[in-house]
């Protein structure tokens, strides 16, 4: 097994509250990650260390390694807009700009450049049918985008992502904010894009989880309680606590 | 329950009057200026720059430039520092420090206009007068003294309108790469933009209608300006200079001039209104 991202004993303190204790994880390439555990367990903060959003955050502090194949991303002169490219990340709430759907797509580009030899047009069409959007949004490419619905809001956020071709997609939450069917649409794409991305998702959703991942975390209280293929963890979980956790019996 | 029933009565009695006494003084400015402009005709009145009371010309075409000039000369200054401030302020400075410095600026809106106008004719006008040639009471001292009175306004809008753009959108947009800078012109200024807009159109109004400061640096003179160096007359400083020794039809004019006023700064505060409200309705996301 290649790790694309792993981290080493990485800590994560908001203050003084230790948010992250020692994690050490190596998430495969192409394939589904998913974090299970509990509310206020770190999946969050975990997720936001591989894009190094928790640095917006004034008083956090970090501590141990990323390697995101195999380079230190904390390494000094570590190129931060890069590594944004190359660590795409999809939000719990959808969240596409007040712009035109168009103008969200082009966003990334604007900020990292239309690669040599592509039109944004092309790129446009390109990452809207990445996500199954293209046909149902083909006609109205200059309407704003927050008129569109929950799910495809939830799309056109993914397809923006898309659009500076990412190599890991995080996805924290991704489907709370959707009905059952947008959800099932989602996992859809989701098992779609794994043939090429690298996916880590947040879910409290178990059935979710057992759905889509090949691969889960379960997390306590800012604890890796345990990591491995997800039908094992779900048949036969090597600790109480996750055996409890799945079972229902925490929060 | 009776106690309930007076102290509401009490309450709107006092609101209604309020809005009385409004509709008085409107209907009263009206009533005294609107029939002077009919008599001497539109274009008379305000494509005219014959002002002399005194043998019945009542031209205020050059003090409409004059408060244009003055205003737009506020807003180039003022829009424009009031703006940057706002985006330094809540996009590149921290928190704890911002929360410092609004109050600060806003604290500006409390200085007395005549302190500005003082301020002015001290050290602003000479500078111009000496640096920059003409009698340096002028447009140019005008609009630096007013950009400076509407800071507070504009700042504490536009911090107000930047500060109500969802975080989830400034998220994103660093998710994606985008520095700070790309962050604020791509994406904030356009979600904050009515509220922006808003915030001008509120400056623009302060502007048109500060008279004490304005008549001490701008000169005042009755012209039609050349340039920035030249002295002007703004609608206000003509109603508060001339109020004192009218009477008869000049009175009347002066009251023509504030009609005038009136409508301008209503058609600014309608549109600055209606640009707000669509910042708020964007807030929630409709
Ligand atoms: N900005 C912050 N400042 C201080 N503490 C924080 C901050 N963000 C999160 N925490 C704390 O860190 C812990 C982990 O939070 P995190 O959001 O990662 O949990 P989570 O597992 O994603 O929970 P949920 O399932 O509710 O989303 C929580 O106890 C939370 O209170
Ligand atoms: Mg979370």
């Amino acid at each position: 097994m290649n790790p694309k991202i792993e981290t080493k004993k990485l800590n994560l303190f908001y203050g003084n509250f230790h948010s992250l204790m020692d994690i050490s994880i190596s998430i495969p390439a192409q394939s589904i990650t998913a974090i299970i555990g509990p509310s206020g367990c770190g999946k969050s903060t975990l997720l936001r260390c591989f894009n190094r959003m928790n640095e917006l955050i004034p008083e956090v502090k970090i501590e141990g390694q990323i390697l995101l194949d195999g380079e230190d991303i904390h390494k000094p002169g570590t190129n931060l807009i890069r590594l944004r490219r190359r660590v795409g990340m999809v939000f719990q709430r959808p969240n596409p700009f007040p712009l035109s759907i168009a103008e969200n797509i082009t966003y990334g580009l604007r900020v990292h450049g239309t690669p040599e030899g592509q039109k944004p047009a092309d790129i446009v069409e390109k990452s809207l049918r990445g996500t199954l959007l293209w046909d149902e949004v083909k006609d109205n490419l200059n309407g704003p985008a927050l008129a569109l619905s929950a799910e495809q809001q939830q799309r056109l956020c993914i397809s923006r992502v898309l659009a500076i071709e990412p190599e890991i997609l995080l996805m924290d939450e991704p489907c709370s904010a959707l009905d059952p069917i947008a959800t099932d649409h989602i996992e859809d794409l989701m098992r779609d894009l794994a043939q090429k991305y690298t996916i880590i998702i947040v879910t409290h959703n178990m059935q979710q989880a057992s759905r889509v991942s090949s691969y889960s975390a379960f997390m306590l209280m800012g604890e890796l309680i345990e990591f491995g293929r997800t039908s094992r963890i779900f048949k036969n979980p090597g600790d109480t606590r996750t055996e409890s956790y799945i079972s229902g019996r925490y929060g | 329950m009776r106690k309930d029933k007076l102290v509401a009565a009490l309450l709107q009695a006092i609101a209604l009057s309020a809005l009385a006494g409004l509709m008085i003084i409107t209907v009263f400015i009206f009533k005294e200026g609107l029939p002077l402009i009919f008599r001497t005709g539109l274009k008379d009145f305000f494509f005219s720059a014959d002002w002399e009371p005194g043998k019945g010309n009542f031209g205020i075409m050059s003090m409409i430039i004059g408060s244009l000039a003055v205003t737009l000369g506020a807003m180039l200054i003022g829009g424009t520092l009031g703006l940057g401030m706002a985006i330094v302020l809540t996009q590149f400075c921290p928190p704890k420090l911002a929360s410092l410095i609004k109050p600060t600026i806003e604290l500006l809106a409390g200085i007395p206009s005549v302190v500005y106008g003082f301020m002015g004719v001290v050290t602003l006008v000479p500078i111009i007068r000496n640096y920059l040639g003409g009698p340096g009471l002028s447009v140019l001292a005008a609009s630096i003294v007013l950009g400076i009175m509407v800071l507070p306004t504009v700042t504490s809008i536009s911090i107000d309108a930047l500060k109500a753009v969802p975080r989830s959108y400034w998220e994103g947009s660093v998710a994606l790469g985008a520095t700070r800078w790309q962050t604020t012109h791509m994406l904030m200024l356009k979600a904050a933009r009515s509220g922006i807009v808003a915030a001008i159109i509120l400056g623009m109004g302060r502007a048109l209608g500060e008279t004490m400061a304005v008549i001490m640096v701008a000169g005042n003179a009755l012209e039609v300006p050349g340039s920035v160096l030249d002295p002007v007359r703004t609608l206000t400083s003509n109603i508060a200079l001339e109020m004192g020794y009218a009477s008869g039809e000049h009175r009347e004019a002066l009251f023509a001039t504030g009609v005038t006023l009136f409508a301008v700064i209503m058609i600014f505060n309608t549109i600055a209104l209606s640009f707000a409200r669509r910042t708020i309705r964007q807030g929630r996301g409709q």
